[in-house]
């Protein structure tokens, strides 16, 4: 058994604290009642109230969302496409191309992308707004989930696949009744991932966003450049508040599993 | 381990004999490369019905990509293979009558015990009825019917080894093949489980092929043994001709241990040859046939349990002999392997079956001993 | 019986759809900024000329507009100082916080290698878990906590370190903070991942025949643990060159970064054509350190199988 010396127990504290400091001080000043962020005044929920009254706020936020769910669901089909013909199918006719074209938008500064892209939109005379942000948002993020996918697939016994081919099954069902069932969890946390990644992004959407479209971080943005104002505080906080509690949520949801597995294969060692 | 019934006794059992039996397996000079590597090298094989056929030889000979081939998995780059006439060329792994049981098991971590069996059943659309009842079976057969409703990871080694089995006999296929099935099995399962293998392999009457690196596994189950060495056939015989004639020092020392001298043929007729050996000290008689002419070079192989080891030398002088110092014993409960340095350089092993349980040697270290042989105890290989 | 052409075309369509997805719009719309940045500004709707349109134009009128085509943009580049000195800068912040990050991250990504194997899962979720909030909240937090009225002043006046605010907020060093914080899981996670997997017998094995414990750290652990180090550093730097949201919001007006620079390009000056030079520029300076990047990466994978 290995054991954390002084050292690491104090890089590890500083760490965290560097890493939460920020967001514990944000969320509890987003119930102060003044409105300065560094005088306290007091506890009070006012702020949030503020939030859910502001249209503006609301709307924003639920353009964010479809924009997040429609885009994470198709770059996770797309994304999962192209891992499996990067894990899968060998050697191909532009292999080479194709894998920098999806692993360079993971590094590509998103000003480039987010410029790129709308240079693109305006070639083809398409009207701007709300779904050339999604389809924005599904090219960038279909390399993350292409990435994740592609990692579990590595991992993955390929024997599994040619023992149901050697059943009798096809190799299109083999998909659907063998790789995709026991790559699912990695698929599920590759859509949160395109879901967050989408939520989060304010350059390429800004980029290519036209009029109407304003998503959540771009109304932020455009308020936080005014200055700090504690309706901000409130609706990050509630930002964070779910992204928390999904992920929480997600975890434990796995590690139970994860315990419940270990044990069974700890009784199973045991079996004559 | 309480004794258990036998199964049906092995019959004699030889259709590679027979010139009119037809093989179920045809393979006729296949190759497989691998971009400038060649796995497979230009390979022709019968295998008949019924027969337990055994694929041997280290890591890297090609007797995976070999079994590969067969499954579907490889496509030849050249020659053909056909199982009951039937030329495989271009019939997609799942439409193949062969089924194989992996090396890593390959049950599918998702489904149960009777899922995992059930699988290759519901691929051939069998009615719901018919399946649970092979399925059924199946679980008996491989006595895991308390276990129908666990996860693979739920199960033990051997459990999960049986899952494998019965997974792949499910459908009933012409031919099943095996790839290292005992590998992962601790040693003493891996000997029951050969045992269970060959039976199984006679009730239900199947072909089967097995791919192992582990020589007494095939020893023990095939009917033949194919040894393989870079991409090649060096062998295909029955166990104990690859035991006792094996064609080239290669086979003779993979199978089992074995000593070669060196000499040259001074004599060759009607069965009776003699190698003069410095290693001796002089000559080797050995009896049967080689195709080497006078003079050339050739190699007496002796197994060191038909050597005997004696601290008095022969009397009579013309039998085969060679003396040393014993260097080395090797104690390995059964028997006692001892290894003597020969007074020409050299050396050479002799095995003895320890069958009293005798604390004190007869003969110990640095001893000086005479080691004897029969001229028809061993074989004169060429190459 | 199915057809067996009808197995390969699905096969086939698995990597033509998202590999022609990857084409329109990641390929094409490279060239076409790589065109307009050779292109004039104008004061039009698109902001550019010349447009082509090889339908409606025709093979002579496209050469005329071919030989329109300028190099005025990336001239401009070189001589004026303002993109210069944007580069200069973005790869000195980027570079140096990179440097910076590795030694925060190293000691942090050590530790949590060395953490019992039952908390491991949970450190790893800690330090994603801030990753999965938005980024511009995280930049923002810094705001309140930097600014002159922040709580980083007050707490420092309270304490009697200062006796009037200092100026933290629009500065570079509110920028380096903001880049150390935002990028640390990148630094972190690839770390861990290379240092976790180290097999302890080897710190072992170096102590056995007779080297220290700092010693068997920098002659087994950290020359092992390189491509992490490579993986977490290209992590941090490429994109932070390319970073616009710290320096915006947390950096003064003499902060100058070249993704700050394009932006206001883009939608102060509403100069599409210079715009575009300057991500062509940014491109082709962060090529290297992208291949470098993808070589390490696949080593690793290759190394991994």
């Amino acid at each position: 058994m290995k054991r954390l010396s002084l050292f690491n127990v104090v890089s590890l504290t500083l760490g965290f604290t560097f890493l939460y400091l920020p967001i514990v001080l944000l969320v509890i000043y987003s119930f102060n009642a003044g409105r300065s962020v560094a005088v306290w005044g007091g506890w009070s929920t006012k702020w949030y109230g503020s939030v859910f009254e502001s249209q503006q706020l609301l709307d924003a936020a639920w353009i964010t969302l479809e924009v997040g769910v429609l885009s994470a669901s198709v770059a996770t089909i797309l994304g999962t496409m192209a891992a499996i013909a990067l894990a899968r199918h060998g050697r191909f006719h532009g292999r080479t191309l194709f894998s920098a074209m999806v692993y360079a938008p993971l590094v590509m500064p998103e000003v480039i992308t987010g410029l790129s892209l709308l240079l693109l939109f305006v070639a083809l005379n398409m009207d701007r707004g709300f779904w050339t942000i999604v389809l924005s948002h599904i090219t960038f993020t279909m390399c993350f989930v292409a990435v994740v996918v592609q990692s579990r697939l590595s991992s993955f016994d390929r024997s599994i696949e040619e023992a149901a081919l050697d059943l009798g099954c096809t190799p299109f069902m083999t998909f659907f009744r063998i790789t995709l069932p026991i790559i699912l969890p990695a698929v599920i946390s590759a859509w949160m991932l395109a879901f967050t990644l989408s939520l989060d992004d304010l350059v390429i959407a800004s980029f290519t966003t036209g009029p109407g479209a304003t998503t959540l971080p771009m109304k932020i943005y455009s308020d936080v450049r005014l200055g700090v104002k504690p309706e901000i505080n409130a609706i990050c906080s509630l930002m964070v508040a779910v992204v928390t509690i999904a992920v929480v949520i997600a975890s434990v949801l796995t590690k139970h599993q994860e315990v419940e597995r270990e044990r069974a294969e700890r009784l199973a060692a045991n079996a004559p | 381990m309480s004794a258990k019934a036998l199964g049906p006794v092995r019959r004699k059992f030889a259709p590679w004999n027979d010139s009119s039996a037809v093989p179920l397996i045809q393979i006729r000079d296949v190759s497989k490369a691998f971009g400038s590597f060649t796995a497979v090298n230009s390979v022709s094989l019968d295998i008949y019905e019924r027969e337990f056929f055994a694929l041997l030889g280290p890591s890297g000979c090609g007797k995976t990509t070999l079994m590969r081939m067969l499954a579907g998995f490889e496509t030849p780059s050249a020659g053909s293979i056909s199982i009951a006439g039937e030329d495989l060329a271009g019939i997609p792994p799942h439409k193949r009558p062969v089924n194989m049981m992996f090396q890593s098991y390959a049950l599918f971590p998702h489904m149960s015990v009777e899922k995992n069996i059930a699988f290759g059943l519901e691929m051939d659309r069998l009615p719901k009825g018919e399946i649970a009842a092979r399925v059924e079976e199946m679980l008996k057969l491989v006595k895991l019917e308390e276990f129908a409703k666990r996860k693979p990871h739920q199960l033990s080694g051997g459990q999960r080894q049986r899952v494998a089995l019965a997974r792949s006999i499910a459908k009933r296929p012409k031919v099943l093949l095996l790839d290292e099935p005992l590998g992962a099995l601790d040693k003493k399962l891996r000997e029951e489980t050969q045992f269970e293998l060959l039976d199984l392999q006679m009730a239900l009457g199947m072909t089967f092929v097995i791919v192992t690196h582990d020589q007494d596994e095939a020893m023990t189950m095939a009917d033949r043994i194919a040894v393989m060495n870079h991409g090649q056939f060096v062998q295909i015989s029955p166990p104990a001709e690859l035991y006792e004639q094996p064609v080239s020092k290669y086979v003779a020392d993979f199978i089992g241990d074995i000593n070669l001298l060196e000499g040259r043929v001074t004599k060759n007729e009607r069965g009776h040859i003699v190698l003069g050996s410095e290693v001796t000290g002089g000559r080797i008689e050995a009896s049967g046939e080689t195709v080497a002419g006078l003079g050339d070079k050739a190699w007496f192989a002796v197994r060191p349990e038909k050597v005997s080891i004696d601290l008095q030398p022969p009397n009579d002088p013309t039998v085969n002999t060679a003396s040393g110092t014993v260097w080395d014993i090797g104690y390995v409960g059964d028997i006692s392997v001892y290894h003597v340095k020969l007074d020409n350089g050299g050396t050479m092993r002799a095995s003895i079956a320890n069958t009293r349980r005798v604390v004190e040697r007869p003969i110990s270290w640095e001893d000086k001993v005479f080691l004897t042989w029969a001229p028809d105890s061993g074989i004169v290989l060429t190459k | 019986m199915a057809n067996p052409f009808q197995a390969q075309n699905r096969r086939w369509m698995v990597t033509a759809i998202p590999y022609l997805w990857m084409v329109v719009f990641f390929l094409v719309p490279f060239f076409i900024v790589l065109k307009i940045s050779f292109s004039n500004s104008e004061i039009a709707q698109p902001p550019y000329s010349p447009v082509f349109d090889f339908l409606i134009d025709g093979w002579d009128e496209t050469l005329d507009k071919l030989a329109s085509l300028t190099t005025d943009n990336y001239l401009r580049l070189i001589q004026d100082s303002i993109y210069s000195s944007s580069y200069l800068s973005s790869l000195w912040i980027a570079g140096s916080s990179t440097a910076m990050m590795l030694f925060i991250a190293y000691p942090i990504a050590y530790g949590m290698a060395r953490a019992p194997k039952s908390w491991r899962p949970t450190l790893v979720m800690m330090v994603i878990l801030p990753f999965w909030t938005s980024f511009l909240i995280r930049v923002y937090a810094w705001i309140a906590i930097l600014s002159e009225e922040g709580l980083l002043n007050s707490a420092l006046t309270w304490l009697g370190v200062i006796d009037e605010p200092i100026q933290i907020l629009s500065t570079n060093t509110a920028v380096y903070i903001g880049i150390l914080y935002s990028y640390l899981p990148f630094m972190v996670l690839p770390l861990y991942s290379n240092l976790e997997k180290m097999d302890d017998s080897l710190i072992e094995a170096a102590k056995d025949l007779g080297c220290t414990q700092i010693g068997a750290f920098w002659r087994v652990t950290f020359p092992l643990s390189l491509p992490g180090v490579i993986a977490g550093c290209f992590l941090v730097f490429i994109p932070a060159v390319g970073e616009f949201v710290i320096p915006d919001l947390l950096g003064g007006s003499d902060t100058i970064m070249i993704g700050k620079t394009m932006w206001e390009e883009f939608f102060n000056n509403r100069d599409w054509p210079a715009a575009s030079g300057v991500a062509i520029a940014l491109l082709i300076i962060l090529m290297i350190p992208i291949m470098i990047f993808q070589t390490n990466e696949a080593r690793q994978q290759e190394a991994g199988r």
